[in-house]
């Protein structure tokens, strides 16, 4: 077992930037550490394969539905528990319905949420992280005991427990993500804030008379910007999934209303004789999971250059 | 040392006294009766008092909030709703043994076949193993769990014939559940595992011992692995939740009679009493985990300052 193995060959010496005489050129406002980052995010090969197969399955999802005459909620005992066919792409369930505008209907379900649980995250949790870091002292701690109370609890039970007293649903899915979804990013702004508070040009800002608003979006929120970014990309599949766990369980979505989770617990009780029925939207599910977490790894590694191997 | 335990364990109370409280008043608020209205309603009156009275449903909700949570420091959590008068605890009791079984056997060996991929995948970084490691990993945390159970269950059960599809019969029937559980441990303790140890393989002092001469074994049992394994701790909290959580789709797949299939149960047929409990024994899990990891952390490793809090 070598412990470490350090190659060192011509490709060590190249110049960063393809052509040196690049750094002449003039670049506007773009920021030289945000175009390091994507150089490092190209390279990845993973993520950027994931980003073409992200914007695949979002164009499917957009046109998908409509690239037939069927709609998701359409019924036809004739035909139902068809195998794939030039009818039918992707088969037909129980009631004869199309399972592939189901499935797509499906997916604009988890893009929806995974579109929420961004702009909550970014909205709320940034804001909460923020203020509890800028104000500090008792503001500080009321948050915080409000943040120990969300934490103490496994996320899923508060959703669970949201949903009994709700009727379940997208509406109800969204407002549990709205009360849980945030926590992570509020921890993490607010303790990065905590870091920079303490920084000279912070000090100098506040010497010169800026707000406290102008502090926080000028300063602290763009210097905290990778991680949010980051923890961003984390907190899309980990909605996806919840939302897809709930329907499956049947606490989410209710028929005739399809979301992947649904799909995959019609083709769970189905499997026996008619396997496509959950493959196909297993294979969706699995291509979005895998493709969102390759993607926020590889932004992780590409903004924080200390994780480069 | 002792102070930070008794404001954790005064932190704990707190916590399940406000969730107690809440799933209480959520559940009173909650739409639906646990009884057949209809049949109810053509009862003389006397008797619909008398079940009422048996499950304490006709003192004003403040009185049986505090009949409730007298109750529960006794450990007794009311009678089922749905289970016709069995006490709540009762039922616990009977299902909690699958999904002990199965929550533990995930946990260890997920936990180990991690690690030996982790290890692995540091010392023959950007090897053949390193990749498939890697794959794992991240299929492991992709793959939302209940795919993976349905898709075991497909393959293996169905179309192999090779284990029982589902049900609690033999002991190879917890086979299928426990793989579909671990997966998700496998993938966390591995990935995290791996990154710790080539951060640590890494460090100076690695290059020292090295340089004083040491065999690789010597460093590595004695310098690398040491000092990566106490991050890898921290990732169990997150695990056992997903353990958790996990339990609810998978033991519902498998038609396990666990704690987790009688949640989801009980949620279905509006049996308040035994949402609760359920509700509660899961917090109470969660926070001890959470407690328990943390001391460990500090045991450890003497650098953590516990009374530090979590800033980092």
């Amino acid at each position: 077992m070598s412990i470490e193995k350090v190659e060192i060959n011509d490709e060590s010496f190249q110049p960063v930037l393809s052509d040196p005489s690049d750094k002449e050129a003039l670049s506007g406002k773009e920021l030289v550490g945000w175009r390091n980052s994507w150089r490092r995010l190209k390279k990845n090969k993973g993520a950027f394969v994931s980003l073409f197969v992200l914007a695949f399955i979002v164009l499917l999802a957009i046109f998908g539905p409509h690239m037939n005459s069927y709609t998701y909620y359409q019924t036809d005992y004739s035909v139902s528990f068809q195998p794939p066919s030039s009818e039918h792409w992707l088969g037909t369930d129980k009631f004869g319905r199309d399972q592939w505008t189901r499935i797509w209907e499906g997916t604009r379900i988890s893009l929806y949420i995974a579109l929420l649980a961004a702009v909550l995250d970014l909205i709320i949790g940034v804001m909460f992280g923020a203020i509890s870091g800028v104000f500090g002292g008792k503001v500080d701690l009321v948050l915080q005991r409000i943040i120990d109370i969300l934490v103490g609890i496994p996320n899923l039970i508060v959703v669970i427990l949201l949903i009994l007293f709700m009727k379940p649903g997208i509406v109800t899915i969204s407002v549990a993500m709205v009360i849980t979804g945030w926590v992570n990013m509020a921890r993490l702004v607010r303790s990065q804030i905590f870091k920079l508070k303490t920084q000279e040009y912070v000090m100098a800002s506040q010497a010169l008379g800026a707000n406290v608003f102008r502090i926080i979006f000028k300063h602290f929120i763009p210097n905290s910007m990778s991680l949010i970014l980051v923890n961003l990309m984390f907190t899309i599949p980990s909605a996806i999934f919840t939302e897809a766990f709930l329907s499956f369980i049947g606490l989410g979505l209710q028929e005739p209303l399809a979301s992947l989770g649904v799909l995959i617990n019609d083709g769970f009780h189905a499997m026996q004789s008619h396997y496509y029925l959950l493959i196909f939207p297993s294979i969706v599910i699995v291509a979005l999971m895998v493709c969102f977490n390759l993607l926020a790894d590889g932004l992780r590694d590409a903004v924080d250059p200390k994780m480069k191997d | 040392m002792q102070k930070y335990i008794l404001v954790r364990l005064f932190n704990i109370v707190a916590t399940l006294f406000v969730i107690s409280t809440l799933t209480f008043f959520l559940m009173k608020q909650l739409p639906g009766s646990p009884f057949d209205e209809e049949k109810l309603a053509a009862l003389p009156d006397e008797v619909r008092t008398q079940i009422y009275d048996q499950y304490g449903l006709n003192a004003p909700v403040w009185h049986q909030y505090v009949n409730y949570l007298g109750n529960l420091l006794k450990g007794d959590m009311g009678l089922s709703f749905y289970y016709q008068d069995r006490p709540v605890s009762n039922i616990i009791v009977d299902r909690i043994g699958p999904s002990a079984l199965l929550g533990i056997q995930a946990l260890i060996i997920g936990t180990a076949v991690g690690l030996i991929l982790g290890l692995i995948a540091a010392f023959k970084h950007n090897s053949m193993w390193d990749y498939i490691t890697m794959l794992i990993a991240v299929l492991g945390i992709s793959i939302p769990n209940f795919v993976f159970a349905a898709l075991l269950q497909y393959f293996v059960g169905l179309k192999w014939g090779v284990l029982p599809i589902a049900y609690w019969e033999s002991y190879q029937s917890t086979i299928l559940p426990t793989i579909a559980l671990a997966i998700g441990v496998v993938a966390v303790v591995a990935r995290f595992t791996r990154n710790e140890m080539l951060e640590v393989l890494g460090q100076d002092y690695i290059m020292t011992a090295k340089a004083k001469g040491l065999s690789s074994r010597n460093i590595i049992i004695h310098h690398a692995v040491r000092n990566a394994m106490i991050p890898v701790l921290t990732v169990l909290g997150p695990v056992v939740v997903s353990l958790i959580t996990g339990s609810l789709v998978i033991e519902q797949v498998f038609s396990i009679p666990g704690i987790g299939s009688l949640f989801v149960e009980s949620i279905k047929v509006n049996d308040y009493s035994m949402i609760m409990g359920v509700t509660l024994l899961f917090s109470v899990l969660f926070v001890f985990m959470v407690l328990i990891i943390d001391l460990l952390y500090g045991l450890i490793d003497p650098r953590i300052r516990l009374a530090g809090g979590k800033e980092g």
